[in-house]
């Protein structure tokens, strides 16, 4: 017989059927049903298989300790593997296919696996697989991988949305059971912003399984009634299919709530999951207690289940476990389903109690063998019978399910995951919560309290106590009489069954029995932690919520000790697994990182920009016309362009940054290298900022605009940095000065207008005279535009080397302000040029970015060794820059780089080797830092970092460039191809 | 670590709009010497127990703060703003 | 007892109760000729390599809990040799080296696996930076393989191609790169060393070193004093706190990083992929497990455990890069103490005290760096003088400005 539906009872929906299939079987559910009661209903009791011996195996819990009925769910992108039938809610046309097994559940190849079960004990893999060597990953290993894993995940992507948030509140209650619900009552009355989590479907917890009365009604009513009046507060908020999975420093717990994972076709307007980051003033643990199986032969079998799982299946699914129904348990939780099954008319064949004494208070039908074990269940993919082991004495009775309960253990895990360790109580037979939690206490079951009145009371009182503590006034909530409570003190622990004859299991999923545990003591792995690494017990998807204790009881005997010696293994997140979805939220695929836009965006794409990603900017790479075909085309044409014309280019990324105040030269001389105190009002120039460690840091232009009024611009990669950077110097170092540093690096849209045509150009739109004599290189001010409608900032700087000026102008001007100086260039034949052609420009001129400004480069390196000013007192770097190794000769150095063939080419990451030297790491010279096609000298050209690189110039030397294989001979020389004499810059 | 960082200016904070630069140091004047740059670029404390470190409220006030955290508790002691915990030390 | 397919069948045979000890219980003795600080695999690989290699096998371990309970017992298991720089890349290259035949060589199937490690890149930067990093390890004979787009694609084509933020260009795959068995190494190491009679000493602390006139002389410890002719410090995540004792200030912050297992899956990711827009690394165990990470969290701290946000940050970047990883659920995380050192490379040095010996400040390439860095420490403490490929890692460095810095990204370790 196996098990089936009830006629009546339940909280189930017998209206409204619900259709599903197992294994592409179609089955009948009914509403309230979880897929594990739906199964079990059906009389479907093998529903999966364990991962290294391939045993059939049975739902155990009701729960989400469950370590077996693990199912793949959903298709396509919603595909979800390992998913917790017993967690699952029912839902119509939900898909579940079992896992582990191969080819069907039925008949699976893998279970010759047990055949061989004698030589795969604790740690096999350790001993063998060695030889030949090359046969690991070629034979060994594959075949080990393709046996691996448990359900398969998908490649497809997810199709649903998921979200975060963040929520506060003076008290978190995680669980609502009795316990949780007589605090939230407490708490929620007096006015206290209260959130109520709890990780199923429905509040309630154990009282949904519960016979008992509270006060005149039903212990469902009761939660009934309790739920109306928590939801009628609008200062509580409860939040069912909700886990909190850890426990964070400053209070913050982390919680997961599913919000669609109980239909079919989600809500395309809400997430699947949702991500909690509940900040509490203080929380109140209510987690309850785990019932812990019995480490006997065959505890796998298929009908073998949890005493308080079978309760719920009949209770709350109205689904009975089977039709001869044994129970083992080693306290009174086994009398309490004895009851509850024999009020169904299923009165237990028998109740094997550990107890010599066993539970005098039990008057039901049950035959009752007291100081007895059951040693061995047998069957293969369902129970036949089991073994019972009695002074000595076996007797075998036939049953078809078997209940077993070895006490309880408190589900402490969230109060250890900030380090505080368990502490093992004889008189509990459990670990306990460590002491002296910060923001946390625990109350019910996870505080050892038993028994429904005893829980609602604590509950109560702990709740009162936490809030009035908060300063809120309120008296802990009352509640009627329980009736038929269950009160089950813990009970000796029994770790060693005596009589075993089969396979005693103690971690399920990874099929870790407990010779298992014997070898790992045996051979010196007895530590909790090592025996866990070598036998793998506690690392499989429950982490040990059922195995964990048992192994510390059986290595406990094995070495001799107590559980509190040998200690736990260390809880960590998450309580139960938490998907990748659910941590991500919206922050994946194109909304991975935010974008930021130029103000000149527009204006770009209206001209034809091909966009590049650029930390998180999208900057124009260049601009595409008709009739070309290769963005080299392109580039060349819009680098000829600036040489020959004029061309424009969106500088916006380039940070900005406004330093005005008393000190504000003397600030900026510290922060540089080279000297800023003395910059005349109306001049740009050029700045070294270094690190503490004499490094280049970061560069830029720096103008002066007023006496204490400057504008420095730095990279793009570093503009946040550099400002962090400013501010800790401004604000940590030298507080006293008179400075003050504001970002307008949105404020602005800056465009650098570079070509020997710039200044006609840009003399249509400035109002102010920019000729030469009015405005020389290196000028900066502010100009009025348009004949006074707009002001912006113009500076005389280029990175190009031809004449060149950058305009500032307020963002939302930028565009018109492009489109406008396009319009006055037309005839002057400008066009605009993107990042790659500003990169060419730039390496012609042989100006540095940070290619070549690595982290590792001082100045000297880089041919600014000028730029350390030898007379400031004092600036940042100044004290390292001059140890022995920045200062050696024999560092790199910038050069530039050509091939000796100009037909010939090479790429940014070649090596420089000596012309005739092997290629060995020994004889590494250097490295081209970047390189680019010039259109000026027909030839790649690049600027690379090579020992001694300046004393080298016309040496020749091989770019080697052996991932690619391409080894061209070049030439170093002088890193500046364009107008070494910078005659244009002043023209 | 402290998932909020109690800032004078704003409160208690999301970890994540801060930047941290370790150790809180005062820099050696320049003529210090050798060791005593050393000391202050390189060599670290590093205690198990009570830390002070520089914070930069970077997505909220921008202020640098000194905070003083139990480095094997996480737990935050207090919080200072640099500049203006020097300023009084100066001009009580 | 030796490991092989026959000893597993006698074993079996005989119902696995003839099992021996893997290593010995030893108390200590009053003397050791060398102490080793640290039962992990940096320490336990130094007194395995001592007694092998230099034949000192007068040597005792000490290790504060069980062997292998520090950061060899919880990374993510990577082995590469993908260095850039001259002073770190033959180290690595040799430990690669010593990986490919350590199995057989300490009779301990640690599943070595070089299924690959796959360095992706995202911007012409990267792939130039790459490029450069690829050149290096190919100027030494390390094997690396620049692949672009198509091939990325053709060797993982579940990572998002079409509808990333920052599309993936290419990687640099380096072959010999994968995993390693991390708690097996621990063992391996101690096994091996055991058997040639090095005395590993679990459950022993040390609380003071004892050095006279400017000689280290022994160790106070919770199992009282042990005398030594050297000391070797490899106690990574504590080298501050351990350096101390002696007076000893290091350049090193201790971190918190994080790592994250997955429920297991059937196989479908085979070596290790970094992400290059940001921090996220993956591979799948032999058991189905993915493990992965990203950065470390970022403040110093010797508790071992991380906090949310980088959690989320890590999570981010996995669906990033892997959007079917979605409906895949997130097991453990757990955190590890890094010495995070002040440019990113280690220290394996002598120090002010005659007779002590440091190794320290790994950073998180620890793990893959286990077999060289022990055979490079017990070169210098058997033979007074650094291994040639570990001449770099110097304590002076810094005061010279020789600094070692793979990323550019100065003395702050919450950068490297």
């Amino acid at each position: 017989m196996t098990s089936y539906r009830l006629q009546t009872g339940g909280l189930i929906d017998r209206q409204t059927p619900v259709s599903f299939t197992f294994d592409g079987k179609r089955m009948l559910g009914f509403e309230g049903d979880s897929l594990a009661s739906a199964l079990l209903a059906n009389g479907r009791q093998l529903i999966g298989r364990s991962f290294k011996y391939h045993r059939p195996r049975g739902i155990l819990t009701a729960g989400s300790a469950e370590p077996n009925a693990l199912m793949t769910i959903g298709r396509g992108g919603r595909t979800e593997a390992n998913t917790r039938a017993t967690m699952q809610e029912l839902y119509q046309g939900l898909e579940a296919k079992s896992q582990s097994r191969w080819p069907s559940l039925e008949f699976d190849i893998g279970a010759l696996n047990t055949l061989l079960s004698p030589f795969l004990g604790a740690g096999f893999y350790y001993k063998t697989f060695m030889w030949p060597a090359p046969l690991w990953e070629k034979l060994y290993e594959p075949f080990i991988r393709k046996a691996a894993g448990l359900g398969k995940a998908t490649y497809e992507a997810d199709p649903d949305t998921y979200e975060k948030c963040w929520a506060h509140c003076d008290l978190l209650i995680i669980g609502s059971g009795p316990t949780g619900i007589a605090a939230a009552l407490t708490s929620g009355r007096s006015g206290a912003r209260v959130i109520l989590v709890d990780e199923h479907s429905a509040s309630g917890g154990s009282l949904l399984s519960e016979t008992a009365s509270i006060g005149d009604v039903s212990a469902s009513v009761f939660v009934q009634q309790a739920m109306d009046e928590l939801h009628s507060l609008s200062n509580v908020q409860i939040l069912t299919r909700t886990t909190a999975f850890g426990w964070y420093d400053g209070n913050v717990f982390g919680a997961v709530e599913r919000v669609q994972k109980q239909v079919a076709l989600p809500n395309v307007a809400l997430p699947v999951e949702r991500l909690w980051r509940i900040v509490a003033k203080k929380a109140l643990l209510a987690s309850g207690a785990e019932e812990r199986p019995l480490v006997f032969g065959g505890n796998d079998i298929p009908g073998v289940m949890m005493a308080t799982a079978m309760r719920t299946y009949l209770n709350r699914y109205g689904v009975a476990p089977g039709k001869d129904v044994a129970i083992f348990t080693t306290n009174n939780s086994g009398y309490a389903l004895a009851n509850d099954l024999e009020a169904r008319g299923i009165v237990p064949v028998a109740i094997i109690d550990s107890r010599p004494d066993g539970n005098s208070a039990y008057a039901g039908k049950a035959r009752v063998i007291n100081g007895a074990f059951v040693s061995d269940a047998h069957g293969g993919k369902a129970l036949s019978s089991v073994s019972i082991f009695k002074s000595g004495i076996a007797e075998t009775i036939k049953v078809d399910a078997l209940a077993m309960s070895g006490g309880f253990s408190p589900v402490i895990h969230l109060a250890c995951h900030r380090g505080g360790k368990p502490i093992w109580s004889d008189e509990q037979s459990a670990f306990l919560a460590p002491n002296g939690l910060k923001g946390m206490e625990l109350a019910g079951a996870v505080a050892t309290t038993v028994g429904i009145a005893a829980c609602l009371e604590d509950g109560a009182n702990r709740a009162a106590a936490l809030i009035e503590g908060l300063g809120f006034k309120t008296s802990p909530a009352s509640f009627g009489t329980v009736e038929r409570d269950i009160v089950s003190p813990a009970a000796k622990p029994v770790w060693n069954i005596p009589g075993i004859k089969g396979k005693a299991f103690v971690d399920y999923q990874n099929d870790v029995h407990r010779e298992d545990l014997g070898i790992a003591v045996q051979e010196g792995y007895g530590h909790v932690e090592l025996a866990k690494r070598y036998t793998t017990n506690g690392m499989a998807t429950d982490q040990g919520k059922l195995s964990n204790v048992n192994a510390i009881g059986l290595l406990a005997q094995a070495r001799g000790v107590s559980p509190a010696e040998v200690g736990t293994t260390t809880f960590r997140p998450f309580y139960t697994p938490v998907s990748f979805g659910a941590l991500t939220g919206a922050y994946h695929g194109e909304h991975f990182q935010p974008v930021r836009k130029s103000p000149l965006h527009g204006w770009a794409k209206k001209n034809g920009a091909i966009f590049v990603e650029t930390g998180l900017w999208y900057r124009s790479s260049w601009f595409t016309r008709d009739g070309e075909t290769t963005w080299r085309e392109s580039v060349d044409r819009e680098v000829r362009n600036v040489r020959v014309n004029a061309g424009l280019c969106d500088v916006s990324m380039l940070g900005k940054i406004e330093i005005c105040g008393k000190d504000a030269a003397e600030f900026l001389n510290r922060v540089y290298s080279n000297a800023f105190l003395k910059l005349p009002v109306g001049k740009a120039r050029y700045g070294l900022m270094l690190r503490e460690d004499g490094m280049i840091y970061d560069d830029g232009t720096t103008s002066r605009l007023s006496e204490q009024r400057f504008f420095m611009t730095t990279t793009t990669a570093y503009a946040a940095g550099v400002m962090n950077h400013l501010e800790f110097c401004a604000q940590a170092l030298w507080p006293d000065l008179d400075v003050h540093i504001a970002s307008s690096t949105d404020q602005w849209a800056q465009m650098a207008v570079a070509g020997p045509k710039a200044r006609l150009i840009l003399q249509t739109v400035v109002d102010e005279d920019i000729s030469n004599e009015a405005f020389p290189f290196l000028g900066a001010k502010e100009v009025s535009l348009f004949g006074g409608q707009l002001h912006g900032r113009l500076l005389r700087i280029s990175f190009s080397g031809e004449l060149a000026f950058e305009l500032a102008v307020p963002a939302s001007y930028g565009e018109s302000v492009a489109d406008a100086l396009m319009e006055a260039g037309r005839n002057h034949g400008i066009q605009p040029y993107g990042v790659e052609a500003l990169s060419v420009l730039r390496i012609e001129k042989g100006h540095v970015t940070h290619n070549e400004i690595n982290g590792t480069v001082v100045p000297a390196d880089l041919g600014f060794g000028k730029m350390v000013s030898s007379t400031k007192g004092d600036f940042i770097g100044k004290a390292m820059v001059a140890r022995e190794g920045l200062t050696s000769s024999e560092r790199p150095q910038l050069v530039g780089v050509i091939p000796l063939d100009p037909n010939t080419s090479f790429r940014s990451g070649s090596h420089i080797l000596e012309k005739n030297a092997a290629a060995r790491l020994e004889n590494d010279q250097g490295y081209v830092t970047s390189s680019a096609f010039s259109p000026h000298l027909r030839s790649t050209i690049g600027l690379a970092l090579v020992k001694r690189g300046s004393e080298r110039h016309d040496e020749e030397v091989m770019i080697w460039n052996g991932i690619r294989n391409e080894f061209t001979p070049g030439r170093l020389c002088n890193p500046v191809f364009v107008d070494p004499e910078n005659e244009k810059l002043h023209v | 670590m402290a998932s909020l960082v109690p800032c004078p200016h704003c409160g208690a904070r999301p970890k994540e709009e801060f930047t941290i630069k370790g150790a809180a140091l005062a820099r050696p004047t320049p003529d210090a010497g050798t060791e005593a740059w050393m000391d202050y670029v390189y060599l670290r404390d590093n205690p198990r127990g009570l830390y002070e470190e520089y914070w930069h409220h970077t997505s909220g006030c921008r202020r640098w703060l000194v905070v003083t955290r139990d480095t094997a508790t996480h737990d935050i002691e207090h919080s200072r703003d640099v500049a203006l915990s020097q300023l009084t030390d100066i001009r009580p | 007892m030796r490991y092989s397919a026959l000893s597993l069948l006698l074993n079996g045979l005989r119902g696995n109760k003839t099992w021996l000890p893997a290593w010995r219980q030893p108390e200590p003795k009053p003397h050791y000729d060398v102490i080793i600080v640290g039962g992990g695999g940096h320490g336990l690989a130094t007194a395995y390599y001592l007694a092998k290699e230099f034949g000192v096998t007068n040597v005792a371990v000490l290790e504060k809990g069980y062997i292998g309970s520090g950061n060899v017992g919880r990374n993510t298991t990577i082995i590469r040799s993908n260095y850039l720089l001259e002073g770190n890349n033959p180290f690595y290259e040799l430990s690669m080296k010593l990986w490919e035949g350590l199995e057989q060589d300490f009779n301990f199937n640690a599943m070595v696996s070089q299924r690959g490690v796959l360095n992706l890149f995202h911007s012409d930067a990267q792939r130039d930076a790459y490029t450069r990093r690829g050149n290096a390890m190919r100027l030494h004979g390390v094997d690396a393989d620049l692949l672009d787009r198509a091939a990325v694609r053709q060797m993982l084509p579940f990572l998002d191609y079409d509808n990333a933020r920052f599309p993936i260009q290419g990687g640099l795959l380096q072959k010999r790169g994968g995993t390693v068995r991390h708690d097996a190494v621990a063992w391996g190491y101690a096994r091996g060393a055991d058997m040639r009679g090095v005395d590993i000493i679990q459950n022993c602390e040390v609380t003071c070193i004892r050095h006279q006139n400017g000689v280290v002389t022994g160790v106070e410890t919770t199992k009282g004093f042990i005398g030594c002719g050297k000391l070797g410090l490899a106690a990574a995540g504590n080298s501050s706190r351990v350096a101390e004792m002696a007076g000893l200030k290091l350049p090193i912050e201790s971190h918190v990083l994080q790592a994250f297992v997955s429920e297991g899956l059937k196989p479908f990711i085979n070596g290790v992929v970094t992400f290059g827009a940001g921090h996220f690394y993956v591979s799948q165990s032999d058991k189905g497990g993915l493990v992965f990470g990203g950065d470390i969290d970022g403040y110093n701290s010797y508790a071992q455990r991380g906090n949310l946000a980088t959690v989320e940050h890590v999570a981010e970047a996995g669906k990033a890069m892997i959007p079917s990883l979605s409906r895949v659920r997130v097991l453990r995380s757990w955190g590890g103490i890094m010495d995070m050192s002040m440019d990113g490379s280690p220290i394996i040095d002598r120090t002010h005290l005659d007779n002590l010996y440091l190794n320290a400040g790994w950073c998180y390439g620890g793990f893959k760096a286990t077999p060289a860095s022990g055979f490079c420490f017990a070169h210098l403490l058997a033979r007074g003088t650094p291994q040639e490929t570990a001449t770099a890692f110097r304590l002076d460095r810094f005061t010279r400005g020789l600094m070692l810095d793979e990323k550019g990204q100065g003395a702050q370790p919450n950068l490297h």
